[in-house]
C-alpha cells in the first residue's frame, strides 16, 4: 500500500506511475477536465495506476484519456470504476463466494467460483461504458457524476454464458425477466439496493456472460471481482459487479434502479429540447455510436507536415462500418483505414495520414455502423446526461 | 535466463504484496484515505453530520455551477431524502440547502 502522504506529492505520483509502467510519468497531482468545475485529483488505488478521481466514497475513477491511444484494449489498471453505494465487499473471500440462482427456476443453484471456473469458458471483447460518460459536456449542465470521456473501456472478458447457468437451473414457463444483485450495497437499509434486470430473451441470448477474467487476469477488485455480468453493447449500469444473486421473475422488475433511475426519453433519438423533461421514459439500453481521435489532444500544437491521426470507434453491437475524418471543421471528409476487427462489441481502431500546413485546424471524426447509425453534428440532450455521441472536435494549431 | 525468471517472480510477488493483490483470500482491499472535505460555510457541522454517512464530500463539490443554486440543491437534498432514504430531520433540510447554495 502506498501512503496517502506520498500521493499528495507530485514526485510520489511520478514514482508510482513509473513503477506501474505507465506510458507517461505524471508530474502533477491534479488534472482539469475541459468543462467548468472540472478540476480533479489524480488518485492511486490498489491495482490501479493513477486515475482521475471523481468521488472517493463510493469510489469512482475515470480513465485518463491518453490511455485510449495505447491500443484497442484498455489495461485493467486503467479501467474506469463506478459504484453507486458505499458498502463494498472489501473483505470478500473468493473461496467462500457463492453465486445463487433462484426464483422461477426448476432447480435453484448455489455455485462456487470453482464450479463456475470448471464450466466451459468463452471469451468476448466488449466495450463497457458508463451511462453518464461525457456528462460534464452537457449544456445546459445536469446533475450527476461530472465525467469527461474516460468512463469507458474495452476488455477481453472470460467467463461462462449466462444462458448456460440459466439452462442448468431451468427457467420456468412464464418467466419474464432476470434480476442481478451484487455484494455491494447501501449504507442505510432505506436506500434501494443496486439491482438491475434484463428480459429473459436477452439474458439467454448466449452473449450475456458471467465473467471472472479480464484481459487474461482476474477481475480487479474495483471492476467487480470475483464475478461480474457482461452485457455486450449495453451501458455499464447493467454490468453488475461482485455478482452473487440471480433471480428469475415472472413480472417486469420495478426496483428503483430500473423503474426510476437510468431512464432515457421515449422519443426519436431519445432526446428532448435542452432544459425540458420528457413525457415518457424507457430504461437505458444500447450504446449510441461514438468515435474519438486519441493521438492528438485538444489544444495541441503540431509541427507542419505529415501526421497520422489515430483513434477508436464503437457502437451498440452492429459493428463499425466506416470512420470518416475531417481536418477542415466538417466541410470535407475522408474515410480512415480501420484496424483489426476484434468483434462487433469492441473498440475499432482507425487511422488516417493527413498533411497539415501552418494554421488552426478543427479535426473531426464520425463513425457509421453496419446498421447505418451515425453521429449527429449537434449534441442531443436529455436530463440525465446519457447517450452523448456528438461528432467530437479536436482543435489544434500547426506551426 | 533462470536468474531473470527468478527475479521476475520475486518482483511480481513484491508487486502483488504491495498492491494488495487478490491472489490470497480474503481480499482485504484497502481504499486510500478519504481526502475530500466539505468547504467551510454556514451550518457546516449539520452538513457533515447528515451527508457524510453515505458519501464523500466530492459528490457535492464536483457538481456543476447551476444558475439557480437554491432550487438545484433543494432538489438534490429532496432526492437524498425521498429516493435514497437519508434520515435528515426536517429542521436540518433548510440549513443544508442554504449551505450548499452558498458554498458550491
Amino acid at each position: 500500500m502506498f501512503d496517502r502522504r506520498d500521493l499528495l506529492k507530485g514526485a510520489g505520483l511520478a514514482a508510482i506511475a513509473a513503477t506501474l509502467n505507465s506510458t507517461k510519468a505524471l508530474a502533477t497531482n491534479t488534472v482539469t477536465l475541459p468543462f467548468v468545475n472540472g478540476e480533479r485529483p489524480l488518485v492511486k488505488y490498489p491495482q490501479k495506476r493513477p486515475m482521475i478521481g471523481l468521488t472517493s466514497r463510493p469510489p469512482q475513477l475515470e480513465t485518463p484519456f491518453a490511455v485510449f491511444n495505447d491500443g484497442p484494449i484498455t489495461a485493467n489498471n486503467a479501467f474506469f470504476v463506478r459504484y453507486h453505494l458505499s458498502d463494498l465487499p472489501y473483505n470478500l473471500d473468493p473461496d467462500k463466494f457463492t453465486l445463487e440462482v433462484k426464483g422461477k427456476v426448476d432447480k435453484p443453484l448455489k455455485l462456487s467460483l470453482k464450479d463456475i471456473r470448471k464450466m466451459k469458458a468463452t471469451e468476448i471483447v466488449a466495450v463497457n461504458q458508463c451511462s453518464g460518460n461525457s456528462r460534464g459536456f452537457f449544456e445546459p449542465r445536469v446533475a450527476g457524476g461530472q465525467l469527461a470521456n474516460g468512463a469507458m473501456g474495452n476488455a477481453r472478458w472470460r467467463g461462462v454464458p449466462l444462458k448456460t447457468v440459466l439452462d442448468m437451473a431451468g427457467v420456468q414457463a412464464g418467466a419474464k425477466q432476470v434480476t442481478f444483485n451484487g455484494m455491494d450495497g447501501p449504507v442505510s437499509d432505506k436506500t434501494p439496493d443496486f439491482v438491475k434486470a434484463l428480459d429473459v430473451e436477452h439474458a439467454t441470448d448466449g452473449e450475456v456472460m458471467l465473467a471472472y477474467g479480464m484481459n487474461g487476469e482476474d477481475l480487479p477488485f474495483l471492476n467487480g471481482f470475483p464475478l461480474r455480468l457482461i452485457v455486450p453493447g449495453y451501458y455499464g449500469t447493467y454490468w453488475v459487479k461482485h455478482l452473487n444473486e440471480i433471480t428469475v421473475i415472472d413480472n417486469v422488475y420495478d426496483g428503483f434502479w430500473m423503474k426510476s433511475a437510468y431512464r432515457i426519453p421515449d422519443t426519436p433519438n431519445n432526446a428532448v429540447e435542452p432544459g425540458t423533461s420528457p413525457k415518457a421514459t424507457i430504461p437505458i439500453n444500447r450504446f449510441t455510436i461514438r468515435s474519438f481521435i486519441t493521438s492528438v489532444p485538444d489544444g495541441a500544437k503540431l509541427k507542419k507536415g505529415g501526421i497520422t491521426l489515430r483513434g477508436i470507434a464503437f457502437d451498440g453491437g452492429k459493428g463499425i462500418k466506416e470512420v470518416a475524418v475531417s481536418i477542415d471543421g466538417g466541410k470535407t471528409w475522408t474515410n480512415a483505414k480501420l484496424g483489426k476487427d476484434l468483434g462487433k462489441y469492441s473498440f475499432r481502431e482507425w487511422q488516417l495520414p493527413v498533411k497539415l500546413t501552418t494554421g488552426a485546424y478543427e479535426l473531426k471524426v464520425r463513425a457509421t455502423s453496419n446498421g447505418g447509425e451515425t453521429q449527429p453534428d449537434q449534441p442531443r440532450w436529455n436530463p440525465a446526461g446519457y447517450l452523448r455521441n456528438v461528432v467530437e472536435t479536436v482543435r489544434v494549431t500547426v506551426a | 535466463m533462470q536468474r531473470t525468471a527468478l527475479l521476475a517472480i520475486v518482483l511480481s510477488m513484491a508487486l502483488a504484496a504491495s498492491f494488495g493483490s487478490v491472489t490470497a483470500a480474503p481480499v482485504n482491499y484497502q481504499l486510500p484515505d478519504e481526502v475530500a472535505a466539505f468547504k467551510p460555510g454556514p451550518n457546516l457541522a449539520v452538513v457533515q453530520g447528515n451527508c457524510s454517512a453515505c458519501h464523500s464530500a466530492d459528490y457535492v463539490s464536483t457538481q456543476p455551477p447551476m444558475k439557480d443554486k437554491k432550487s438545484f440543491w433543494q432538489a438534490e437534498v429532496t432526492k437524498m431524502i425521498k429516493v435514497y432514504g437519508a434520515p435528515i430531520d426536517d429542521a436540518d433540510v433548510g440549513k443544508i440547502v442554504d449551505y450548499l447554495a452558498a458554498t458550491y
